[in-house]
């Protein structure tokens, strides 16, 4: 399949898809006008997607420089009478959550939909929040789809519920939902509007509290009416498998261990599978509840779901088991798998499992943990601070790396081990303030192009008004890195690939009030390791701006022109010294059983930053 | 689910039912081609009207870490696999279909590409590489329908080392009992790769295919 077919596919025809990239072709055909978003695994490939094709669908799509600010673009649209998309992985959504929070008080004119991508088991995260609790936090219809059909259904279906309430709809997928791939029924593509009006409405628009405790008696009626129709809608569908012994309550990816367990083993029990999910059904649940004996809740990944369905059957006085993840019957944490599900359904139905014979080995296997890739320049950024501090004889063990969300924060792993703390987009500034003033450790703070943009600029302001010393280096590669590889202010393209105004990192440090700024080629090594030397020893806030696009930015643009540049090592010159090796550590450089070095060609990227690392200059180009 | 929201397509939509479902475990290291791999059985499954999932890693999984992906065939739901339940497993590395042992079964048809790819954890002295031999020797221990490919050779006879992943596919496809035709298969290849490629692909692809049949 080709990128392009996710508009063009025609109706009727069927298409291999992503979740995320069904989302795409959902909100295509429910007339999306306006997208936006911040890059954020698992959500990430639905920008990727509008990028190469929103021009052609005739969509407004941006990189937004935040998700904050990615929600308010939207809702704006919403506004404004036009159908808008806003998406951002679950941690985006905390980022949003202030004015995602009131939109839900304001409501929207026509339909919009909010998409969280969750990540279970955290597969590039830094929690494993579920946002079904930010959909009662903020009193939002949730809908949770179960497959990339469903993903591009819902977002239909999304749009005309929130348009008929006025409300804001939030759609929960999962890593296994965004990045699971199915057969998707294509429904006609239709066209947006292109541009809204604004009609002025102070009292719907201005959450002063004088408006805002009437919104919030609106938002409560209209959460009533939807759990009405939550309690009839076709969502939320029961499948009885002949029993009524179980009752497994059920939605997005658990309900496909769920049918795989049962569909396998021929078990008799009753499913109900909640797709609107909030407002809960509780009338649909109760009489779900009371056609079986117990039930079990597979939910991922809080028990949410299940302590709602304790509350019913205690405001009924009914007097049902319910198995689950807080009596222990399935894990409490983590992603599912048909597995788990396996063995939870089978305890409960007492069902004697088979043994399964697993085979194992006894052989080490190698680890391959994410690793800067060959001609990253992050690299070549921490090797130069590094030897500086070297030369400088500071003590490094004293030194306090505040570093942030990017692939920088693999500096975490030796050689360089300079990452000592981390949390959030944007927490290497404030971080980096607060060991300032609570310590006298020297405090270096590491952030990227983007995420600087994001919420790292707050950090500065800061870091300047309050005298908190320390030294900012900004890792600006041109480019948006672990998500994929998208746009951002600082590059001259917006996210439909037209040019736009690069914003200035530089510009911003000096116009904050930051006395030394200095951009360096991260490529050139001695150049880099004199500045950081000066950087390290000034007085005051300092920002190193080290500047070289992300080497999958150089693989893509080198290919073109045709260069193929890979470097080798000369062995009679090299005395395996290992220096290439285990300090600068580049995957290309390997040693063979002999203790003799080696670049696997396949691997080079030819950055050459190595030569200027050798000693003996031993690395030369490969002829 | 489908057919939940009026007007949407119904379950019976969905690919035809097998009797019997066909799970396929690819493991393999991130820039190999797995994940295109994948796509290119997936899209010749549905070509077949067939039901198919498909499970991706994304995100962390760079250059250079562990990449796998899953296909279900047949009345299937989720996009993972069971444990001791692949019918297929398809390891583009040597120490990786190691990692991958708990999905097989007495039944599992195991392709591997003997070439290793040492990450740079063992010339830090953080991670062990075993010897190349041992591996081989336990991977034909343990696994009673196996077939070790040199996929390199066969990519660098067909004209391009990029062409690996197509090698593996043409072995893979050759198993008995796969259920997707070579000609769906090559169909699903054309519509899947830059179309500069294909002729080394298609090459490197028959003759993958022809290792395993002859």
């Amino acid at each position: 399949m080709r990128v392009e077919e996710i508009l063009t596919g025609k109706e009727g025809g069927k298409l291999f898809l992503l979740g995320n990239e069904a989302a795409v072709r959902g909100a295509l055909e429910g007339g999306v006008s306006v997208v936006s978003t911040y890059p954020g695994t698992p959500s990430s490939e639905i920008g990727d997607v509008f990028y190469k094709i929103a021009q052609k669908a005739g969509v407004y799509f941006e990189f937004s420089s935040n998700e904050k600010v990615a929600l308010e673009v939207s809702v704006a649209a919403a506004a404004a009478g036009l159908r808008s998309f806003v998406f951002m992985k679950h941690v985006g959504l905390n980022v949003a959550a202030d004015s995602f929070m009131s939109t839900v008080y304001t409501g929207v004119s026509e339909g919009m939909i909010v998409l969280s991508a969750d990540d279970p088991s955290m597969y590039s995260s830094q929690n494993e929040q579920d946002n079904r609790i930010m959909a009662r936090l903020a009193g939002i219809p949730m809908l949770e789809p179960s497959n990339p059909q469903e993903v591009k259904d819902l977002m239909k279906y999304g749009f005309d519920l929130s348009e008929q309430f006025q409300i804001p709809i939030l759609m929960r997928t999962t890593t296994r939902i965004s990045h699971m791939r199915g057969i998707v029924k294509l429904g006609p593509v239709t066209r947006g509007k292109k541009k809204g009006f604004f009609e002025k409405n102070p009292s719907q628009f201005i959450v002063i509290p004088a408006y805002v405790v009437k919104m919030r008696k609106e938002l409560i009626k209209k959460l009533i009416k939807i759990e009405q129709i939550a309690n009839i809608s076709p969502l939320n569908t029961t499948i009885d498998q002949g029993g009524s012994k179980l009752g497994i309550i059920t939605g997005g990816g658990a309900f496909n261990y769920v049918m795989d367990v049962v569909t396998a083993n021929d078990w008799k029990v009753k499913i109900l599978k909640v797709t609107l999910s909030y407002p809960f059904p509780e009338k649909l649940v109760l009489n779900f509840i009371k056609s079986v004996d117990s039930i079990l809740v597979a939910e991922e990944v809080e028990p949410v779901m299940e302590k709602e369905i304790l509350a019913i059957i205690g405001k009924h006085n009914l007097n049902k088991r319910v198995y689950g993840k807080l009596d222990g019957t399935l894990p409490r944490i983590y992603e599912y798998n048909p597995d788990i599900l396996f063995n939870g359904i089978a305890k409960v139905l007492n069902k004697v499992l088979p043994k399964k014979e697993r085979v194992f080995t006894k052989l080490p296997i190698p680890t391959r943990p994410a690793v800067l890739c060959p001609g990253c320049p992050h690299r070549a950024t921490y090797f130069a601070l590094k030897s500086a501090i070297k030369k400088l004889k500071l003590k490094e063990e004293e030194i306090i790396y505040s570093t942030d969300i990017g692939c920088y924060a693999l500096g975490l792993e030796p050689p360089y081990k300079m990452a000592d703390y981390c949390i959030s987009m944007g927490s290497s500034l404030g971080i980096g303030c607060g060991f300032a003033k609570a310590t006298n450790q020297k405090v270096i703070s590491f952030i990227g192009d983007s995420t600087f943009f994001h919420a790292g600029m707050p950090g500065l302001v800061n870091a300047v008004h309050n005298k908190a010393k320390i030294l900012l280096v900004v890792m600006d590669n041109r480019i948006t890195g672990m998500t994929g590889g998208q746009t951002n202010p600082g590059v001259p393209l917006d996210g439909m690939g037209n040019p736009a105004p690069e914003v200035s990192i530089e510009g911003i440090a000096r116009g904050i009030g930051v006395k030394l700024v200095k951009t360096v080629d991260p490529f050139d090594l001695k150049k880099t390791e004199e500045m950081f030397k000066k950087a390290l020893q000034f007085e005051g806030v300092v920002v190193v701006i080290t500047k070289q696009p992300c080497a999958r930015l150089t693989d893509t643009k080198n290919r073109k022109k045709g260069i193929n540049i890979k470097y080798s090592i000369n062995q009679e010159k090299c005395i395996k010294c290992l220096i290439c090796v285990k300090n600068f550590t580049c995957p290309a450089i390997f040693t063979e059983k002999d203790g003799s070095v080696h670049i696997n060609p396949l691997l080079c990227d030819g950055c050459g930053v190595c030569v200027q690392v050798c000693p003996k200059k031993a690395i030369e180009v490969k002829k | 689910m489908w057919g939940l929201c009026p007007g949407m397509p119904k379950e019976s939509d969905r690919g035809e039912k097998m009797k019997n479902t066909y799970k396929i475990h690819l493991i393999g290291i991130g820039g190999q081609g797995t994940i295109k791999t994948s796509t290119i059985i997936g899209e010749a499954a549905m070509k077949k009207g067939l039901n198919v999932v498909m499970s991706e890693v994304h995100g962390m999984a760079q250059r250079g870490g562990t990449v796998i992906t899953e296909l279900k065939i047949g009345e299937v739901y989720s996009p993972l696999i069971e444990e001791t339940d692949a019918d297929l497993l398809l390891a583009f590395e040597p120490t990786e279909a190691l990692r991958s042992l708990n999905k097989l079964s007495e039944k599992t048809f195991v392709i591997v590409n003997s070439i290793p790819i040492v990450p740079f954890t063992v010339s830090l002295g953080i991670s062990e590489y075993p010897e190349l031999s041992t591996v081989f020797e336990e991977l034909k221990g343990k696994i009673k329908n196996l077939v070790l490919i040199d996929a390199q050779k066969v990519a660098k006879e067909a004209g391009n080392i990029i062409s690996e992943n197509m090698a593996l596919l043409g072995a893979a496809i050759a198993t008995p009992n796969f259920p997707v035709d070579k000609e769906l298969i090559i169909q699903s290849m054309k519509e899947n790769l830059p179309p500069e490629t294909i002729k080394t692909n298609l090459k490197a692809f028959e003759m993958g295919f022809t290792e395993v049949k002859n």
